[in-house]
């Protein structure tokens, strides 16, 4: 058990590595970095181009980039970060704040989203068939095909645009963490704030996991050690809680982990709709630019999350099944 | 079988209704099972031989309609509460299934699905119980069983997997066990040791055992009475010796001729299949089947009558009975 | 009675009328359990109708793409009508049919999922099929990219591949620029390809093993040709769905791109869902709602029907299903 961590472990890091160059030499051809510098300081000198050369990093050839890329990477790991392209502004501080608010928004609407999809997957998977499981099978199916943009731009609509023209003032902000102009921390205003987006992500997860869950428990219920867990007199309860219910979570745990990504993904777009000034408003906004110092930490982080996540999920699974555990 | 009867069934049937019209599964069996005996339930696969047993075990999906009649020891157990049920599962019928890799949860040690067994009907601490499932895996014949408590169903092959099975099973010395096709999933060489096993089991604890199975060879060798079921019917019922030196009804001759033995070169199977449950045959569900069918066999259904020393549901069953096999 | 029943070498079909649905071919069974999955035969029609009147637009649409409804005068403007009987969906910015624009869009996405989907699928069978055949250091780099490309944020995956294609002059004659739907098209293929490659691989691995493949491999057939005979038709079920839930991922992801004004730009002539879709932005505060709830309904319902069709063709292909329901 141990070796198999430790063996996850030390796959990790060189996937880190390996991952991260490629995302190096993907952004230095896609958004070349040094021609944005040259879009913003149109009369730099020779002098002074050859010192941004140099101090980051941004030397040609597979070796440069190699170069370049070690050269970045110590950079990174001891805070001293490239400024961004645009307004020369220090990267790091833009960077926490905006992962703060990631957090936050990503947080609620994760743990809302799994809990609500959860047991709407379990009250659905034990009455397959009827009316229930095929209508909220056709609500799920109706959330997953709906991206996230559209239903947000439909909520913005209704509650924020018509909700002001039918009773004279917006039930709910549909931009930002807090209104123009407030300072400070205040509580009630960011629930309000966050009101809208939250939903919309919840939307997407819910669908997804109410689906996993059915599924999975469907799949348990129908099992021959379910009659075998029946015919032993224990209560119905205790059948369906610690034979079922457990064993359906495990591969849904394993799911969760991988599907950061698609969460993270949803996040982006609902951020960006609701001007919410987060990591994927971040991202976008560096993009538009072809702000390399600003994307490459952005990406690091980005795949230090999903290689941990993914072997969270490996992890998880080896410690909650039996059959994986030993097995390897 | 001189043991008062434990598990009785009258007129006991099961229907399941589909899309397409209702399945008769089991259409109205009789049977008396003794403390002490070893009763064989043989045929083919959808003869309503196993949905018997666990239809009265309520294990069946909640759509299956079950009616007629089912005690243990007098309880009845169609249209039983959720309580009763529950205190007669485990308790006083217990269940030894067919395929033990699905039939133990995988997630939970060996152990504790014990211990949840032996927990369900007394009130005795984990720890206590923990050490009457180790004795009980010990009794089956599962060495070092204290380490193999701990381990879980996938550490175990499919012989040991089945002891698994049958420590459960007995671990509340219950009064009447049921085995679904116990060595079916088996190697032959494991076949033979699980059957000693059940057998040393059923003799010491004079439970009375249904052993259910297709495998002809395996009644044979442990059972004292043996049933045959066609269509959801009982159609022939005696001794074991007896009956299969005389095969009374066509299809039990039929099984017997279909099963390989030496000095016999060619086997006769028995032709066509199954009935189509949802619309069985008329009268005698054997017929369309049968190379002695004559009209009185589409007209009336036969019912189970007094051959000799057995029981036979057949309108020929007097001629039949002198027919020779060999 | 019957005359050859004593006949041991009966057809065991006569006997067993109710059992007859056993002895049909496996595709017949597979349009069986398609027909019976409601929500998916609903969207099949539907979509195959909305297919029709994409195909014969200038049949079905009331103006031209980019025309106006009527000429613009000052007293009876025609910019931001809401529906009426002369634009049935309202009009945009510049006074055009939303009914038609919208018929003209949904052409020009259909055409960039389904393309998206065929190029790519074909792509991830073959790579899936190396790395399943070959396995080896191969497949384990192949699957460890893929695994972290799923995991990673499509619409981050989705940018960088992109500036990368279009900073890369030699690409530009083959991919086309940025906003051709040329380069939307390869990209989705490019990015497309990792789920399916998967999809095969694994298919490859459980096949690979059986006796059919293994006596194959005995009479001499080569790793092409066992790909091509035996694994491909073994492996169709899965794929198709695959396919079918790839062209709902691509039509999403043209919209998507669209939507962030990072999607193709088809000309002069023609409008994608993408394009109408980011229209709505616009639209949303001066509450032209015609614009917001249009397009996007459309989409929606097109990849609702998409994806309605590809739960369809899982249920029919995947046997197992037949006993749970």
């Amino acid at each position: 058990m141990l070796r198999f961590v430790l063996r996850r472990l030390l796959w990790a890091l060189p996937m880190l590595l390996i991952v991260t160059f490629l995302v190096y030499v993907a952004l230095r051809v896609g958004t070349d970095p040094l021609a944005s510098y040259l879009r913003v300081n149109q009369r730099a000198s020779a002098k002074k181009i050859q010192q941004y050369i140099e101090t980051n990093g941004l030397y040609e050839g597979f070796g440069g980039y190699v170069r370049g890329y070690f050269q970045w990477l110590k950079g990174f790991v001891t805070f001293d970060w490239p400024r961004s392209i645009k307004g020369s502004r220090e990267v790091w501080p833009e960077f926490r704040d905006a992962m703060m608010n990631t957090l936050r928004l990503g947080l609620v609407s994760t743990v809302l989203g799994i809990i609500i999809g959860l047991a709407l997957g379990v009250y659905v998977a034990l009455k397959p068939g009827g009316l229930r499981d095929s209508s909220v099978n056709t609500a799920a199916f109706v959330a997953i095909s709906t991206p996230p943009y559209v239903s947000a731009l439909i909520l913005q609509l209704v509650f924020a645009v018509y909700w002001n023209r039918w009773f004279g003032s917006s039930l709910l902000p549909t931009s930002g963490v807090y209104p123009p102009g407030q300072r400070g921390f205040d509580l009630v205003l960011m629930i309000k704030h966050m009101i809208l987006p939250v939903t919309v992500v919840v939307i997407q997860i819910v669908a997804v996991y109410t689906r996993y869950m059915r599924a999975s428990l469907l799949e348990v219920l129908n099992s021959e050690y379910m009659r075998t867990a029946r015919s032993k007199g224990i209560t119905e309860r205790r059948v369906l809680v610690r034979h079922a219910l457990r064993n359906a979570l495990i591969p849904i745990v394993t799911v969760a982990a991988i599907d950061i990504g698609a969460i993270l993904g949803g996040l982006i777009i609902t951020e960006r709709i609701f001007s919410y000034p987060g990591l994927g408003d971040f991202f976008l906004g560096a993009y538009d630019n072809g702000d390399f110092p600003q994307m490459m930490p952005w990406m690091f982080f980005f795949t230090l999350v999903v290689i941990v996540f993914n072997l969270i999920a490996d992890v998880s699974y080896a410690v909650l099944d039996p059959r994986i555990r030993l097995g390897r | 079988m001189s043991g008062e009867v434990v598990l009785s069934l009258r007129d006991f049937r099961v229907t399941f209704p589909t899309l397409f019209g209702d399945v008769q599964a089991v259409r109205g069996v009789d049977l008396d099972v003794r403390a002490g005996e070893i009763l064989g339930v043989v045929g083919e696969s959808g003869s309503g031989k196993s949905v018997t047993f666990l239809g009265l075990m309520g294990l069946l999906p909640k759509s299956a309609r079950i009616e007629g009649s089912a005690t243990v020891r007098g309880t009845e157990l169609v249209g039983a509460s959720s309580k009763i049920m529950r205190e007669v599962r485990g308790k006083r019928v217990a269940m030894i299934f067919q395929d033990p890799l699905s039939a133990l949860n995988p997630t939970h040690r060996i152990g504790n699905q014990i211990v949840e067994m032996i927990r369900a009907h007394h009130k005795v601490s984990t720890k206590a119980a923990m050490s009457r499932a180790i004795e009980l895996l010990g009794q089956v014949g599962i060495p070092q069983p204290t380490d193999r408590a701990r381990q879980y169903p996938h550490e175990f092959s499919g012989g040991m997997r089945q002891r698994v099975m049958i420590a459960m099973a007995i671990a509340n010395e219950p009064e009447v066990l049921i085995a679904d096709e116990p060595t079916t999933a088996l190697d032959v060489t494991v076949q033979a040791q699980i059957l000693e096993i059940l057998q040393r089991i059923q003799s010491e604890s004079q439970a009375a055992v249904v052993l259910i199975t297709h495998d002809l060879g395996v009644v044979a060798r442990v059972a004292d009475r043996v049933q045959g079921m066609y269509a959801g019917r009982v159609v022939e019922r005696g001794n074991v010796d007896a009956l299969y030196a005389h095969p009374t009804h066509p299809y039990t001759q039929g099984l017997l001729q279909s099963l390989p033995t030496v000095g016999r070169d060619r086997l006769q199977p028995i032709p066509g299949s199954p009935p189509n449950m949802m619309d069985p045959p008329s009268g005698c569900a054997f017929r369309v089947r049968c190379p002695h069918a004559v009209e009185r066999c589409a007209e009336e259904m036969p019912v189970l009558r007094p051959i000799g020393d057995q029981e036979a549901a057949c309108w020929r069953a007097d001629e039949l009975r002198g027919v020779s096999l060999r | 009675m019957d005359a050859d029943r004593n006949d041991p070498s009966v057809d065991t079909t006569d006997a067993s009328v109710g059992l007859a649905s056993q002895s049909l071919s496996p595709t017949r069974m597979a349009i069986r359990r398609f027909v019976k999955h409601r929500a998916a035969l609903v969207s099949l029609i539907v979509l195959g109708l909305m297919v029709l009147f994409v195909v014969l637009a200038p049949l079905t649409a009331r103006y031209g793409v980019n025309e106006a409804v009527f000429k613009t005068s000052p007293e009876n403007p025609n910019q931001f009508l809401s529906p009426r009987s002369i634009a049935w969906l309202g009009t945009d910015d510049i006074g055009r049919d939303l009914y038609s624009r919208l018929i003209y869009g949904l052409r020009i996405s259909i055409f960039i999922g389904l393309a998206s989907a065929i190029f790519g699928t074909i792509l991830g069978v073959t790579i899936g099929a190396i790395a399943g055949l070959r396995g080896g250091w191969l497949d384990d780099v192949l699957m460890r990219v893929t695994d972290l490309f799923l995991a990673f944020p499509f619409l981050v995956t989705l940018l960088v591949l992109r500036s990368v294609m279009s900073s890369v002059s030699w690409l530009e004659p083959i991919v086309g620029k940025p906003t051709s739907i040329r380069f939307v098209i390869v990209l989705f293929v490019l990015f497309g390809w990792m789920g399916v490659a998967r999809l095969m691989r694994s298919q490859v691995l459980a096949l690979k093993e059986r006796e059919f493949v293994e006596a194959a491999r005995a009479l001499g057939a080569g790793p092409v040709r066992i790909v091509l005979r035996h694994l491909l038709p073994n492996s169709a079920g899965p794929i198709l769905v695959a396919l079918t839930f790839s062209v709902s991922s691509s039509i999403i992801g043209e919209a998507t791109l669209g939507f962030f004004g990072y999607g193709p730009q088809p000309g002069a002539g023609s409008t994608s869902l993408g394009k109408l879709v980011g229209g709505a932005k616009g639209a949303l505060l001066p509450g032209y709602w015609w614009l917001v709830v249009f397009p996007c309904v459309l989409l929606v319902l097109v990849t609702l029907f998409v994806n309605f069709i590809g739960d369809g063709l899982r249920d029919a292909t995947d046997p197992k299903l037949d006993g749970a329901r």
